[in-house]
């Protein structure tokens, strides 16, 4: 397990906000591992999410180099970028974005909808993704009658039907209990360890942060140490 | 995705807000409703005019004194000698018969009932030229004619009215004007029409009409010709003889206008076409605006979904979908707003129209909605137009959507 995921060189993302520019990433360079667990942190600020939506093929770097999975990612269109999200990158997000009027279900299938994939073969896979994250007996509740971390769930399970390259999770606890947090955190590292998923934590919570193996923090826009 | 699956989700997605998405599909329903009925109604009021054109009589031309088009001087009326001219063959071969009628209301009384009624004063081949049918009784003759007989042909809507009874009305003596006049004929109903009904005449001897009950300013004045050509074919030559004809009788030089006016049963056809073409198309140009207001509201409401559903739409390309995705999703929403709008405005059109058709009908006038496939499959073509026209707008704002930006509005 040693091959690259991500190749990080140089990457610098700046906007312009009124008249002055705003450099959020000013320079960063890293790679990840295919396997890894890490967390990124860093102050509010910092560029924790500037740096999550270029990894997640969400924004293009306005310069540097950015390989994923072997795909340099710098210069794709909007629809090729699409195409990368849906195949390389599942997300979590901490408010789960979930479709509020579809079941659990329909949820898990939607990435599979915009990759082609068979309407038979996307409920047998979003099936099995739910059961794996504990849910097969509530694949037809919508999330207005599922728990929070019952929602995060199926969020997680949505991120992984396309096995992905990496997952990316931000702030995957924030809005959960403790409880609900330990179980979904306890889901991720499970993930890692047994069926091998890159992932990748944003958070700015030190305790989340110390689960991992690796912590990326940023501040400034600048690397302040990886280890 | 499959175009089945994104209607699914269309329809679930308006199923989400029924409030919303009933109120903008009354918009449609209003608008593609007037549409249809307009339209329908304006056909039928077309085809029923053009069927009362018709049944005026068969290769009929009409002449009227004067001439809409063209200024004349010392306008001569026209005569009972140019109808005897015009009946010799050697003047105008293509003319079989020709009549001549007087004009004019008439108060007509029997016992305590009265009304006011048209009148016309004419001769025996009246009856062949309008292609008017007797049920009881018999239509004028010549003799009636020379002996300036006081003796009338009543339509049956005149003896409902005097007799309340529609037979056996022959004998019995009404009064026009004040002057006795007994009742020799019925004639077969022909029900009501656009251009007034038929059923409401009576008809006396021309000679009767000039000495008691009609005064003209000059001697032997009619005021209308009917003239029949002798077949279908003919129709044309018998309006050319009947004009030279006429200009000769009046000495019109060559180079000067008419003045009288020819109209064939075909160019009054064509007449009414035009004017109820133009009613057609300002009818359903009113209804159009309501279409359009419908086409607005579909646009509004589409504009608030995509504002509402940016986070949906941030994931969703976050998830992997194209811009055309997101685009065909929007467009598939407001396009079965307004089919759906459409579908149900046709019904809401029909019903409408045949409404006003049964409304008309009771009133006297026949007037029948037409539709056509044409017309629905217009309509529904259309409604699905104007939903994807005014959706194209809101839904390239959410295709255009940043997901970054999207994924973080609240």
């Amino acid at each position: 397990m040693s091959d690259v995921v991500i190749e990080a060189r140089d990457l610098r993302k700046s906007y312009l906000m009124g008249e002055i520019e705003v450099h959020a990433l000013a320079g960063v360079s890293f790679d990840i591992q295919r396997g890894e667990l890490l967390s990124i942190m860093g102050p509010s600020g910092a560029g924790k999410s500037t740096l999550m939506n270029i990894l997640g093929c969400l924004s293009l770097p306005t310069s540097g180099d950015f390989i994923l999975d072997g795909e340099h990612v710098s210069d794709l269109t909007q629809d090729e970028l699409a195409d990368i999200r849906n195949r390389k990158v599942g997300f979590v997000f901490q408010s789960f974005n979930l479709l509020s009027r579809s079941s659990a279900l329909a949820n898990v299938t939607l990435p599979m909808r915009y990759a082609g994939i068979s309407n038979a073969e996307r409920n047998e896979r979003a099936r099995k993704a739910l059961e794996s994250v504990g849910l097969g007996d509530r694949i037809y509740h919508k999330p207005t009658e599922l728990s929070g971390g019952q929602q995060q769930r199926v969020a997680v399970a949505r991120a992984l039907v396309n096995n992905p390259a990496i997952l990316m999770a931000d702030e995957p606890t924030g809005n959960l209990d403790s409880k609900s947090g330990r179980d979904i955190m306890d889901l991720l590292l499970e993930l890692n360890r047994d069926k091998g998923v890159t992932v990748i934590i944003v958070t700015h919570d030190p305790e989340i942060g110390a689960e991992t193996d690796r912590i990326i923090r940023l501040k400034d826009g600048l690397l302040e140490s990886d280890a | 995705m499959n175009i089945g699956g994104v209607i699914m989700e269309a329809l679930e997605s308006l199923n989400a807000n029924k409030l919303r998405s009933g109120l903008t599909i009354i918009g449609m329903v209003i608008g593609v409703g007037a549409v249809i009925a307009m339209l329908s109604l304006g056909e039928g009021v077309q085809s029923s005019i053009t069927g009362e054109i018709n049944s005026l009589g068969s290769n009929l031309l009409i002449v009227f004194s004067g001439n809409d088009e063209e200024e004349v001087r010392n306008v001569e009326p026209l005569k009972e000698a140019d109808v005897e001219a015009l009946n010799d063959p050697f003047n105008a071969p293509s003319v079989d018969k020709a009549v001549a009628t007087l004009g004019g209301n008439v108060e007509a009384s029997y016992g305590g009932e009265s009304g006011s009624y048209s009148l016309t004063g004419t001769t025996a081949d009246y009856a062949d030229v309008r292609s008017i049918e007797i049920t009881e009784g018999e239509f004028l003759t010549d003799e009636h004619q020379l002996g300036v007989a006081s003796v009338a042909v009543i339509g049956p809507d005149v003896a409902q009215q005097l007799f309340d009874r529609t037979e056996d009305v022959v004998g019995e003596t009404i009064r026009l004007d004040g002057q006795p006049f007994r009742v020799i004929g019925l004639t077969k109903a022909k029900g009501g029409g656009a251009m007034g009904s038929e059923d409401d005449i009576i008809i006396v001897p021309m000679s009767s009409a000039r000495t008691r009950l009609v005064t003209r300013s000059e001697y032997g004045q009619v005021d209308v010709l009917f003239i029949q050509a002798v077949d279908d074919d003919s129709v044309q030559e018998a309006s050319d003889e009947v004009s030279e004809y006429l200009r000769e009788r009046h000495r019109i030089d060559t180079g000067e206008a008419d003045d009288f006016t020819v109209y064939t049963q075909e160019s009054v056809a064509e007449m009414a076409e035009s004017i109820t073409n133009v009613l057609i198309i300002f009818l359903g140009g009113v209804a159009g605006i309501s279409l359009l207001v419908g086409g607005i509201g579909i646009m509004n409401i589409m504009l608030v979904s995509v504002t509402e559903r940016t986070r949906e739409i941030g994931l969703r390309k976050a998830l992997g979908a194209h811009k055309s995705h997101i685009l065909t999703q929007f467009l598939t929403e407001s396009a079965l707003l307004s089919l759906i709008g459409g579908l149900v405005g046709i019904l809401l059109g029909w019903g409408l129209a045949v409404g006003v058709g049964i409304y008309a009908e009771s009133a006297g006038t026949d007037i029948s909605p037409v539709f056509t496939a044409n017309s629905i499959l217009l309509a529904t073509l259309f409604s699905a137009a104007v939903g994807i026209f005014f959706g194209i707008y809101p839904a390239n704002r959410a295709a255009s959507l940043e997901p970054v930006e999207a994924l973080r509005h609240d």
